[in-house]
């Protein structure tokens, strides 16, 4: 039976790894390579690297960095950040990425996705989707402009699936780093719309919530705030899943 | 020495990371003369069948593993290159495969009920003895990645998986080895079975 996953999420800066809050507050917290050394050694299920400034900065994530990084990985790993054409999917892949992440370009080209499924094949193109709620809907952030986009979200996640997306990262931007909880009615949402993976990200406080964003219907749990910030470990998520009788890898 | 085949579709370099962890003697080539001299191949790749099987075609690698092969030395495909061993696939316009294993690769999507497709993440394996799943064991998890799965004669199934239906995660005809999922990204049960490999060349 397939396990439900738990993920950390790595964010860099270019070269360093940092915790936002809210997408802005921001702490500095070291070299990638040391992190992902240690999530390897913690034997987690999987992990996502995302370079937060690359889209902004116009440019494309470090390819160095994710070659010290999967050389120390012997789990999946996903890449995100400044991904624009099939020419930095093969980039990212060559590097020894297992899936990308892409984020901002889909809005001005959506059709990347497609081509990248053309390319690649669906199981290695995640698009990830972040989410602010704003009068009590559920609206598109773009971290680029830093502005709420005027798309539907659910017409968009639809669109995202028939483009041939393999698996739909979804950030609640309102919920990012505050460990408040994860929001299990937007997760519910988006799962029960589109027959890809969900994997669900922000808010997590306590090894407890990641069951409640599984029942919810996603089928993977990623976080990083509670990981940096509490002695919480991936494996006690998992444990505690496993208590309220989810499937988990231990 | 074990040649990893660069068919330009992907992540060669978490195989050959694996590779350098376990000690293996590896190069990685597209050149038909260096697969000649290979002890052992590996056929990785992530991607789209069609697309893998014109890239050998064009890179005149396809004639080369079947040679290979004949030889009796061992041939290991990874996720879609396992796919690769058989003859056709669903995904793309129709190609044909390696022909090196008789079945065919169907999408998932119709066959596993309501269940999320892509099958992505970690899953347990029901294994028959074989050399590659040496100190394997029933219930061990392997990660999967993919939307499109082998169908063939039970004779070649070495392990099965669990997602809605009975996936194949591993076939077998004498020197030729396939998994579908990655052992590369298996942590220690995946570099166990590619050491069994390794031991094989």
């Amino acid at each position: 039976m397939l396990r439900k996953r738990v993920i950390p999420i790595v964010l860099i800066d270019g070269f360093s790894v940092l915790k936002t809050i809210n997408f802005s507050t921001r702490r500095n917290l070291g070299s990638p390579v040391t992190v992902a050394r240690t999530y390897n050694t913690r034997n987690v299920d999987e992990l996502i690297l995302l370079d937060i400034d690359a889209s902004k900065q116009n440019r494309a994530i470090d390819k160095f960095t994710i070659m010290d990084i999967a050389k120390e990985l012997f789990m999946p790993l996903t890449v995100g950040g400044g991904i624009r054409t099939t020419k930095d999917i093969e980039m990212v892949l060559k590097m020894g990425a297992d899936k990308v992440a892409i984020n901002s370009e889909i809005f001005r080209n959506s059709f990347l996705i497609e081509e990248a499924v053309q390319e690649f094949g669906q199981q290695c193109i995640t698009v990830s989707i972040d989410i602010k709620k704003d009068n009590n809907t559920y609206k598109i952030y773009s971290h680029t402009h830093r502005e709420l986009l005027d798309l539907c979200l659910l017409d968009f996640c639809k669109k995202v699936e028939q483009l041939g997306a393999g698996e739909l990262l979804i950030n609640n931007v309102s919920r990012d780093g505050l460990m408040e909880g994860p929001d299990t009615v937007l997760i519910s949402l988006i799962s029960s719309l589109v027959s890809i993976p969900v994997i669900a990200a922000g808010g997590i406080s306590a090894p407890s919530d990641c069951t409640q964003v599984i029942e919810a219907g996603a089928l993977a749990v990623a976080a990083a705030s509670i990981f940096h910030f509490t002695s919480y470990t991936p494996n006690e998520c998992k444990a505690s899943m496993e208590a309220s009788g989810i499937p988990v890898r231990l | 020495m074990i040649v990893i085949i660069d068919n330009q579709m992907g992540n060669i370099r978490s195989v050959t990371n694996a590779l350098l962890l376990l000690g293996a003697d590896y190069l990685v080539s597209d050149a038909p003369s260096d697969i000649a001299m290979a002890d052992g191949l590996i056929l990785p790749g992530v991607g789209n069948f069609e697309k893998a099987m014109s890239n050998l075609n064009k890179k005149e690698l396809t004639q080369e593993i079947i040679n290979f092969v004949k030889q009796g030395k061992p041939l290991l495909g990874i996720c879609l290159g396992m796919q690769l061993l058989f003859d056709s696939s669903d995904e793309g316009y129709p190609i044909p495969g390696l022909g090196l294993i008789k079945g065919e690769v169907l999408s998932l999507k119709e066959r596993v009920n309501d269940l999320a497709v892509p099958h992505i993440g970690w899953n347990d394996l029901m294994v028959k003895k074989s050399v590659l799943f040496e100190e394997v064991n029933n219930g061990d998890c392997v990660y999967f990645v993919h939307s499109y799965a082998v169908y063939t004669t039970e004779q070649y199934i070495m392990a099965t998986t669990d997602y809605g239906t009975n996936v194949v995660a591993a076939v077998e005809k004498g020197n030729i080895y396939g998994v579908q999922f990655h052992p590369e990204k298996s942590q220690q049960v995946g570099l166990k079975i590619l050491e069994n490999f390794i031991k094989l060349c």
